[in-house]
């Protein structure tokens, strides 16, 4: 391999961590998008674009002097309403999953020119307090952006799961994903449950949206560099699964960043992307 | 009795004034048609160019135009999409037919114009096309002065400003963009740093648009290099200082060959960064031909749209070259014809912002004008080479 070096363990350690923190933060991305795709069979590709949205609302909060954490009060009921909405109007016009690829595709396109239309193609960064800190542990350092983003991928896939398993809104959903004619039968209202996820789905994207913004310099074009590795990390983490697109997106992160750690930063989308093709030929029955 | 010879001879000029005027105002306008990125990713830097387009022609109709005639810019939105913009250029050239040709942004768009000029035999002055390799159009002329072989003559330029400086390094981590015009800059630095005895103790390359640059600045902190060179285009400069800031890290010397100027400037981990530049707001660049009127107007509408960086420098200074560029071939021959301009301009040099300029080198291109700048005090300042530095600056180290 081009450029191959056994790399100390401090940077190999460094490294790994570096390869959790981005790996949360795609199953973060991942998980609202998972959950819209396997439990309402809706893909959604503007997720990506709703949370860019939301990290340009953060930011522009932020430069008025809010607290970036403190503007998730507004920002997730608003993205549970755009959410709900959205699915409110796929379901109006009894769009097929793949199109609603199609649409979400075009609608992804709009967002992108409404962001670019009000804050221009410059690159914007959020300068918070959060930015300037970080802690030590021996050699390694942990910094709290990155910590935050881990907190609430970690938060939310647990509360997800919880939900999905122990109440019986996540047992209708997960009845309604099995099997829709049945579950209505026994009295499940996929309308309204099919609202809330969507509602839901959305308001995750709002929170993945303000740690993108914690950590990384936005510019419109940016939504769709998300885009692959995130379904990937969908995909591999199994469709409507709680933990699966944390699980999954750590796996990608960590493989990608040994891959740079010990050879040439250039080759680790390529582990990435070969993760995927291995699962999909030696477990199909797991995406879809 | 003098007053009505006075007020007949006042009437009359009036009369004539605003029969020239209505006659300006009436003659056909040279059309010159272009296309910019005006949406998609690379839309950040095109607004830059369509406001520098909208100043010159503004600035040269009031001056009465070129040949007398006044000036009409046709500028369409290639989306930062090459075949969109080589579809756009036949439009302008066919269904347009407009006069004359002005460059897109960037690179991709510059070679798709560049293919339907020489189809046409149109000139093509063209802002900031990074690989002269490329440019092999005989009538195709660029108006960013990185010579003909900017790959070897910018790493000298670097490391001769590096050599003369506090803390000449010895040991350097090479980490790279792929992009194309940044990977061969990139390689063209390696094989200087070999010829100057330099060791190169890391070197790494990225795809375009990579995400995570923690593992990069892991391992340029674990090569303990004297000099990183970062082969960085748009934001990538940003991403590493901010991935180095996160480990406690900051590079002892280190340059950025094409960062977006006004972010990386911002950021208080880039002390001391060193980078390249055409043109900075300073003397004696801005006693160049045009260059203080352009610069003051430039900074009060790029200020007044809102842009994070109104000040001029290299994308801006290139711009209004090609503009200049363009005059210059039209006027000296005056007239339209674009054999005649192409052939005026490799015999002639233009006086530019950026400097007297010629086009008779390797595929059209002429001097490295290629200066070092660093950032010092939150500002770029021009430190190499010393005939171009203002007051007592100089290349500074930690």
């Amino acid at each position: 391999m081009p450029g191959f070096s056994l790399p100390s363990a401090s940077l190999l350690a460094q490294s790994i961590l570096s390869g959790i923190f981005v790996g949360a933060l795609y199953g973060l991305l991942g998980l609202g998008l998972s959950l819209s795709w396997g439990l309402l069979r809706f893909i959604n590709l503007a997720h990506f674009a709703f949370a860019f949205l939301a990290a340009y609302l953060c930011w522009q909060m932020a430069t008025l002097g809010a607290d970036p954490l403190l503007t998730l009060a507004v920002l997730v009921p608003l993205f549970f309403a755009i959410g709900a909405g959205l699915h409110a109007l796929m379901a109006r016009f009894a769009v097929t999953p793949f199109n609603s690829l199609l649409i979400t595709f075009g609608l992804t396109g709009i967002v992108e020119a409404l962001i670019q239309s009000i804050w221009t193609a410059d690159f914007r960064k959020l300068e918070s307090s959060y930015a300037e800190q970080k802690f030590k542990i021996g050699v390694l350092y942990f910094p709290v952006p990155e910590l935050i983003t881990f907190a609430f991928a970690v938060g939310l896939s647990f509360a997800v799961w919880a939900v999905l398993r122990h109440t019986d809104l996540g047992k209708a959903l997960r009845a309604a994903a099995e099997d829709a004619p049945i579950a209505a039968a026994f009295g499940v209202n996929q309308r309204l449950n099919g609202l809330l996820l969507a509602g839901f789905a959305a308001a995750l994207a709002s929170v993945a949206g303000v740690c993108l913004a914690l950590s990384f310099t936005l510019a419109p074009s940016q939504i769709y560099a998300w885009v692959g590795v995130v379904f990937a990390a969908v995909m591999l983490g199994g469709l409507g699964r709680a933990f699966g697109p944390l699980l999954a997106g750590t796996l990608i992160g960590v493989s990608e960043a040994v891959t740079m750690a010990v050879t040439a930063p250039s080759w680790a989308p390529i582990v990435s992307f070969s993760l995927l093709i291995l699962v999909l030929v030696l477990r199909p029955g797991r995406v879809g | 009795m003098h007053k009505p010879t006075l007020t007949r001879r006042a009437t009359l000029a009036a009369a004539l004034l605003a029969l020239s005027g209505l006659a300006w105002s009436q003659a056909q306008p040279i059309r010159i048609g272009s296309t910019l990125a005006l949406t998609g990713p690379l839309s950040a830097t095109a607004q830059i160019h369509k406001l520098v387009g909208e100043i010159y022609v503004e600035q040269a109709n009031q001056r009465g135009g070129w040949l007398g005639r006044p000036l009409e810019w046709v500028v369409k939105d290639d989306q930062s999409k090459p075949d969109l913009a080589r579809t756009l250029y036949e439009q302008l050239v066919t269904a347009d037919k407009v006069d004359l040709l002005m460059g897109p942004y960037a690179t991709g768009a510059i070679l798709s114009a560049m293919g339907v000029a020489q189809r046409y035999n149109k000139v093509l002055v063209h802002h900031t096309l990074g690989v002269p390799s490329l440019a092999k159009y005989d009538m195709q002329f660029p108006a960013w002065s990185l010579g003909g072989d900017p790959a070897t003559t910018v790493p000298n330029t670097l490391f001769d400003a590096l050599a003369a400086g506090p803390k000449p390094p010895k040991t350097v981590a090479v980490v790279t963009s792929k992009f194309p015009s940044i990977h061969f800059m990139t390689q063209g630095a390696r094989e200087v740093m070999k010829k100057r005895n330099l060791s190169e103790v890391l070197f790494l390359e990225w795809d375009f648009g990579n995400r995570d640059f923690g593992p990069i600045a892991n391992r340029i902190k674990d090569a303990k290099p004297d000099f990183v060179w970062v082969g960085a285009i748009g934001l990538d400069g940003n991403l590493l200082l901010d991935a180095m800031k996160k480990i406690d890290y900051a590079p002892p010397q280190h340059f950025y060959l094409y960062p977006a100027p006004g972010p990386l400037v911002s950021l208080p981990e880039a002390k001391n960064a060193l980078s390249v530049t055409i043109f900075e707001e300073q003397p004696p660049f801005t006693s160049n031909p045009g260059a203080g009127e352009f610069v003051k107007i430039y900074r009060e509408r790029a200020t007044k749209l809102g842009f994070p960086d109104p000040s001029v420098e290299t994308q801006a200074a290139a711009s209004y070259t090609a503009w200049q560029i363009l005059e210059a071939g039209v006027t000296g021959t005056k007239g339209l014809d674009d054999k005649a301009i192409g052939a005026w301009l490799k015999a002639n040099k233009v006086d530019t912002v950026q400097g007297k300029l010629r086009f008779d080198g390797f595929n059209n291109f002429g001097d490295d004008l290629m200066r070092i700048k660093q950032v010092q005090n939150g500002k770029w300042v021009v430190v190499w080479p010393k005939e171009v530095t203002a007051g007592d600056a100089k290349l500074m180290a930690p």
